[in-house]
């Protein structure tokens, strides 16, 4: 299935009830190179909005948003030990975590491709 | 200054055709990093040579019998002793003994010539006029562009250009001419590598940078690159870790005020805030606070404005700039902690989203110096 997208430049490709989460190839652009992240613990429930982790480059620190409201299943331990991965591969090995979605209806509303690619004038 | 459109150096259009990202800094359109990025940028420097336009600093001739006197009115250095093309590090000084900048300066002879920062050049300017500008002329060089070669093989690429540079040893200058052009060139940077900065009139910037970056070692390196490579170095950033609030024995740089202008020397005081900052060197006045540099324990980037604590809880410091230092491959920082902790080896707590980040007050430079000072 297709991607989708939010505001804050998260990814998120829905895999049934799951989510997989990640940042876009914009953000990690913007952010330059990733040298640290902070995961979520897997169980732990976030809200749609709330800061579930944290993207680091050597000039900035950057929050990562839960896209939707859902428990954490599983977290990328590969982009933890090198999380230049979320340059290299943002879409696919530097993915950060997957969620259970508690409300899925809000993965439909996010933005398709197409309205985040305006978004990020490209 | 948010209200004024952003100023552009003359490398303006190079920058941009090499792919740069351009950041408003110091009231500049400046490059913050090229398609290298950050990270390739700052190894490359270390290991090559790399290429900083500076252009934003200013650049401020001192011209007259009585200015190297007049300048030791405002500065804490010895100035008079200054040899014929030496180079020295100062601090502007406020009557608190605060720093209202930092900045280099050099004998050319006929005129001293005075580095300062972009950020608080028309600062500077006035207080210089106002303060000495009855004694020496006072002379902004608006028309003069800089350029910063760095590296281990910073002379070589420069000395394919003008042979002569590779004579230049640590904090010395000459003139030099290149295809007509009059260049001033000292042999000093802010990356802790050997290296030059390049006064170089504007018209001549562009030609001069492409003929650099033309040969097999030189990259263009960007701001973002410059500040790792200057933390690593343990040089601090004016406005970050230190301003108008901090003396120079707080910020650590009592190294830099040399004997004669100390309690006792030959032409002891005469500059701003000089009973403060003369009982501060003299232990005479306790100080508070120092400045630090701060390894991590663990792998997590310490920002500035970190807060930091003692092993039991108190407050005593904060971290003034941090971040993962590229070529030591381990987060590492600046920090004023209050100086019953401020001792090597000392370990504090970084409290980073809340959480405790061990850290260790280390020596600086984090990364050894590789200036070329000459043969013994």
């Amino acid at each position: 299935m297709s991607l989708k997208y939010t505001v804050e430049h998260e990814w998120v490709r829905p895999e049934g009830p799951m989510a997989c989460v990640g940042i876009t190839h914009h953000a990690q652009d913007a952010l330059g190179d990733v040298v640290f992240v902070e995961l979520p613990e897997v169980g732990s429930h976030f809200d749609q909005g709330a800061v579930a982790g944290v993207v680091e480059s050597v000039k900035a620190a950057a929050d990562v948003y839960m896209p939707i409201s859902g428990t954490v299943t599983e977290v990328n331990e590969a982009l933890r030990d090198d999380p230049s991965l979320a340059n290299t591969d943002p879409l696919g090995a530097g993915w950060f975590f997957k969620v259970q979605a508690s409300e899925p209806a809000q993965i439909d509303a996010l933005m398709d491709e197409a309205a985040y690619a305006t978004l990020v004038g490209q | 200054m948010s209200d004024n459109p952003l100023l552009k150096t003359p490398l303006h259009g190079l920058h941009l055709s090499l792919g740069a990202r351009m950041v408003p800094f110091a009231g500049y359109d400046m490059p913050v990093q090229y398609p290298a990025g950050l990270m390739t940028e700052h190894k490359h420097t270390r290991a090559a040579a790399g290429l900083f336009d500076v252009s934003h600093m200013g650049q401020i001739r001192l011209v007259g019998a009585e200015a190297a006197h007049a300048l030791e009115s405002l500065i804490p250095m010895d100035v008079m002793g200054l040899g014929l093309h030496q180079q020295r590090y100062g601090l502007l000084l406020n009557e608190q003994g605060g720093i209202i900048d930092d900045l280099m300066f050099v004998n050319r002879g006929d005129d001293l010539l005075l580095i300062v920062n972009g950020a608080c050049k028309a600062n500077d300017l006035a207080h210089i006029q106002a303060q000495i500008g009855q004694r020496c002329q006072v002379i902004p060089l608006h028309e003069q562009a800089l350029l910063a070669l760095q590296g281990p093989s910073a002379c070589q690429a420069l000395a394919r250009l003008m042979p002569g540079v590779s004579s230049l040893v640590f904090m010395t200058g000459g003139f030099f001419t290149w295809q007509g052009h009059d260049l001033y060139i000292t042999r000093s940077g802010y990356t802790g590598e050997d290296g030059f900065e390049i006064s170089v009139p504007q018209a001549a910037a562009s030609p001069l940078a492409q003929a650099l970056l033309a040969q097999d070692e030189v990259a263009p390196i960007g701001l973002g690159a410059r500040n790792s490579l200057r933390l690593e170095a343990g040089l601090c950033l004016y406005g970050q870790d230190m301003d108008v609030h901090t003396t120079p024995v707080e910020a650590g740089l009592n190294w830099a005020i040399q004997k004669i202008r100390r309690s006792a020397g030959d032409r002891a005081g005469g500059f701003p805030g000089a009973d403060h900052v003369l009982a501060q060197l003299d232990g005479r006045t306790p100080v508070h606070r120092r400045r630090v540099g701060l390894q991590a324990l663990d792998r997590v980037p310490v920002r500035e404005h970190t807060e930091l604590q003692s092993m039991d809880g108190q407050r005593v410091g904060e971290v003034t700039s941090g971040l993962l230092g590229p070529s030591i491959d381990q987060p590492i920082a600046m920090a004023y902690v209050d100086t019953a902790h401020a001792l090597i080896g000392q370990r504090l707590n970084a409290i980073v989203r809340g959480k405790a980040v061990p850290m260790q007050i280390a020596p600086m430079p984090f990364v050894p110096n590789r200036y070329h000072r000459g043969p013994k």
